[in-house]
């Protein structure tokens, strides 16, 4: 098992005939993901990467039986096409797109809470079930199919994570990047009950970073709902207040959002937090036998 | 990005929204024609930086003759104020607002902000206005008011009347509320704001509702549709270096240290900040080169890196994913030719190819250390500053 993706999901691509659009699906035919057709309106009826290209989500989704969707579109336009994939039914978008407008993701937020369909990111690298289904721009080849379950706020971090668990031998499960956006789609708190829920997921680890309490209020969730091992580390430890750390959502304003009141709300709920990105593949392996 | 006070002002008043008369001035001479042209008796002179705490730092004074006046905008413009908050550097003055004098009543607190974890546009109002919010939120949590608006109704006359009533306001001054509200609200979204923090709002002797002092921030994702707002920038106010960065496409923000940084990703750039520290080392700078890592995003980098003469090593952290890590090894060592570094520069590569990149770096014949891993490589740079 995994969670949110496997071998069965079908994936569309909106943004499909651009540049990141047409890379990234190679990238992921190339892993085996089960491409099978994309959007870019205007450009219906045509064949992409020998797979059809669809005027409209709504035609792509009725040809193809698309449960799931990645959107590589321009950050005009993408919380429209988020929209766009809920309304046409699919069941879990992925939104790459880095730089939409906080405002735009307030109304998609809105409207998916009433659609019932499940986003990741934007501003993220995706999600990946190693050796079943890559959907995103994160690099397939680091990973091995193993125990742990990772969400990260950061792409390199998680990739770190990864590198790290597929050198101890354990493997991942599936990796969920949420993205860096202060407005997103699916938390911390989603994504560690999906992993306390898979069979295949002994381990979890999160990686968090500055700015908001989500890591704050995933710590609630662990203590009270997580039984299995949890292993964190949180990035922007010395990062000054006041400044947006590269991703929109990574700054401390007016006292909170600091990586020290993270570490201790984790600390407190049982996780173990690794002082050093470089440490944790040993915190997810102390966890673990700790547990 | 921030708006200047008297920027925020303008844009006040084009919703609707009271201020008190004033005038911008760059020079003293400027600011004594202002206040001839505002006339009465006093007059409040107001540094425009792009920081709180001017008050308590000297940068906001009340002046009740033209020639203090004169004396008090010679003493500020051209200068640079340090407030607690933008400490120990302080900002560069070069305007200063003009304002009447307002008989205050009252003072009150209004603001408008995103609320990460409601996902929701939220009105914060208090009686206890003029003070910093964070502070009125720890000390005395029951004076903190608040609304929350659903994105598709907006703010609804019904909330404003709750914070109005609530805030001690009555008769005619509820409307007023009601209307000043829903226009901040309206200018808010308009402008797709971050922040629109008016403290204080006050309550003059006559009961009219006056907006004394104003902070807006624009939401940086949004600045491609609101190009008049991009326009107003002052790029005075932030370090020049996170200025050029800026203009080169590239994520800077300048700290303290010695140990230059270049890293793939915001996450792990922060993270190798964290870990220099955790080493013994002080970062010198944030800065996030992006997932292409090209000879030429790296060069550019270098140079920002190279402008600060505090640094004395430079540590490259890249997580080679799709692009392979031999690539990004040539285009550190071209850089590294181009812009002739003359301090140690630290590699730590991992990801595809890793093996192959790092002989290239080996053999490069440039003083570049390739590091065997995370850990080792921020021990190197703290050992290359230390040496």
């Amino acid at each position: 098992m995994s969670i949110l993706v496997d071998e069965n999901t079908r994936v569309l691509c909106q943004g499909f005939t651009g540049r990141q659009g047409t890379f990234h699906s190679e990238q992921a035919l190339a892993y085996g993901t089960a491409m099978v057709g994309g959007v870019t309106p205007g450009k219906g009826g045509q064949t992409h990467l020998g797979l059809p290209v669809f005027n409209t989500m709504r035609d792509a989704v009725a040809a193809t039986n698309a449960n799931a969707s990645v959107i590589y579109v321009p950050p005009p336009f993408a919380a429209d096409s988020i929209l766009e994939a809920a309304d046409a039914g699919v069941a879990l978008i992925v939104c790459i797109t880095e730089g939409i407008p906080v405002l735009d993701m307030l109304n998609v937020k809105a409207a998916l809470r009433a659609n019932g369909a499940r986003l990741i990111g934007p501003n993220c690298p995706g999600i990946i079930t190693p050796d079943a289904c890559k959907i995103g721009i994160m690099p397939g080849a680091i990973h091995l199919r193993g125990k742990v379950g990772i969400v990260s706020r950061s792409g390199t971090l998680t990739y770190e994570a990864v590198h790290q668990t597929t050198q101890s031998g354990l493997g991942q499960t599936t990796c969920v990047g949420i993205g860096g956006d202060p407005i997103k789609g699916l938390n911390f708190i989603e994504c560690l009950q999906l992993f306390q829920a898979d069979a295949e997921t002994e381990a979890i680890i999160m990686v968090g970073e500055i700015g908001g309490a989500d890591e704050e209020a995933a710590a609630e969730y662990i203590q009270s709902h997580v039984t299995k091992p949890v292993a964190a580390y949180i990035a922007g430890q010395t990062a000054p207040a006041g400044k947006r750390m590269g991703h929109a959502g990574a700054i401390i304003s007016g006292g909170s959002g600091r990586a020290e009141d993270k570490i201790a709300a984790l600390e407190k709920a049982g996780v173990v937090v690794a002082n050093s990105p470089a440490g944790l593949g040993e915190a997810v392996l102390a966890a673990m036998r700790a547990c | 990005m921030n708006l200047h006070e008297f920027q925020a002002k303008q844009l006040l008043q084009r919703y609707g929204v009271s201020t008190p008369h004033g005038r911008v001035a760059e020079t003293a001479d400027e600011v004594v024609a202002a206040a001839v042209e505002l006339s009465g008796a006093a007059w409040v002179i107001k540094a425009q930086i792009h920081a709180g705490g001017r008050g308590k730092a000297g940068g906001v004074k009340v002046e009740h003759s033209i020639e203090a006046l004169r004396n008090t905008a010679a003493n500020l413009l051209g200068r640079s104020l340090v407030t607690y908050q933008n400490a120990p550097e302080g900002q560069p003055v070069n305007r200063v607002l003009v304002e009447e004098t307002i008989p205050i009543a009252r003072e009150l607190y209004l603001s408008l902000l995103v609320d990460r974890s409601l996902e929701r546009v939220v009105v914060v109002a208090s009686t206890a206005g003029g003070m910093e919010i964070e502070e009125v939120a720890q000390q005395t949590p029951e004076k903190i008011l608040q609304e929350i608006c659903d994105p598709l109704l907006g703010l609804v006359d019904y909330q404003a009347r709750n914070l109005a009533f609530a805030l001690g306001l009555s008769g005619t001054q509820i409307n007023a509320f009601t209307k000043l509200l829903k226009a901040s609200y309206k200018l808010f979204t308009d402008n797709d704001l971050s922040l629109l923090e008016i403290n204080p709002l006050v309550v003059t002797s006559e009961g009219a509702l006056v907006a004394l002092d104003c902070k807006m921030s624009v939401d940086d994702n949004a600045l491609y549709r609101r190009q008049d707002l991009a326009a107003i920038r002052d790029w005075s106010q932030d370090d020049p270096k996170e200025a050029e960065a800026h203009a080169s496409g590239l994520n800077y923000i300048a700290l303290n240290g010695d140990i230059g940084c270049m890293v793939n990703g915001a996450g792990l750039a922060m993270a190798t900040m964290d870990l220099i520290k955790l080493h013994g080392g002080r970062p010198a700078n944030f800065l996030d080169v992006g997932g292409g890592a090209t000879a030429e995003t790296v060069a550019r980098a270098f140079k920002i890196i190279l402008a600060d003469t505090q640094v004395k090593a430079v540590l490259v952290n890249i997580f080679g994913g799709i692009m392979r890590c031999d690539i990004i090894a040539t285009g550190i060592i071209t850089a590294v030719r181009e812009v002739g570094v003359k301090i140690p520069v630290i590699v730590r590569l991992e990801g595809t190819n890793v093996e192959l990149g790092r002989k290239l770096l080996q053999e490069s014949g440039l003083s570049i250390i390739s590091a065997a891993g995370l850990t080792d490589a921020a021990v190197q740079a703290v050992a290359a500053v230390k040496a």
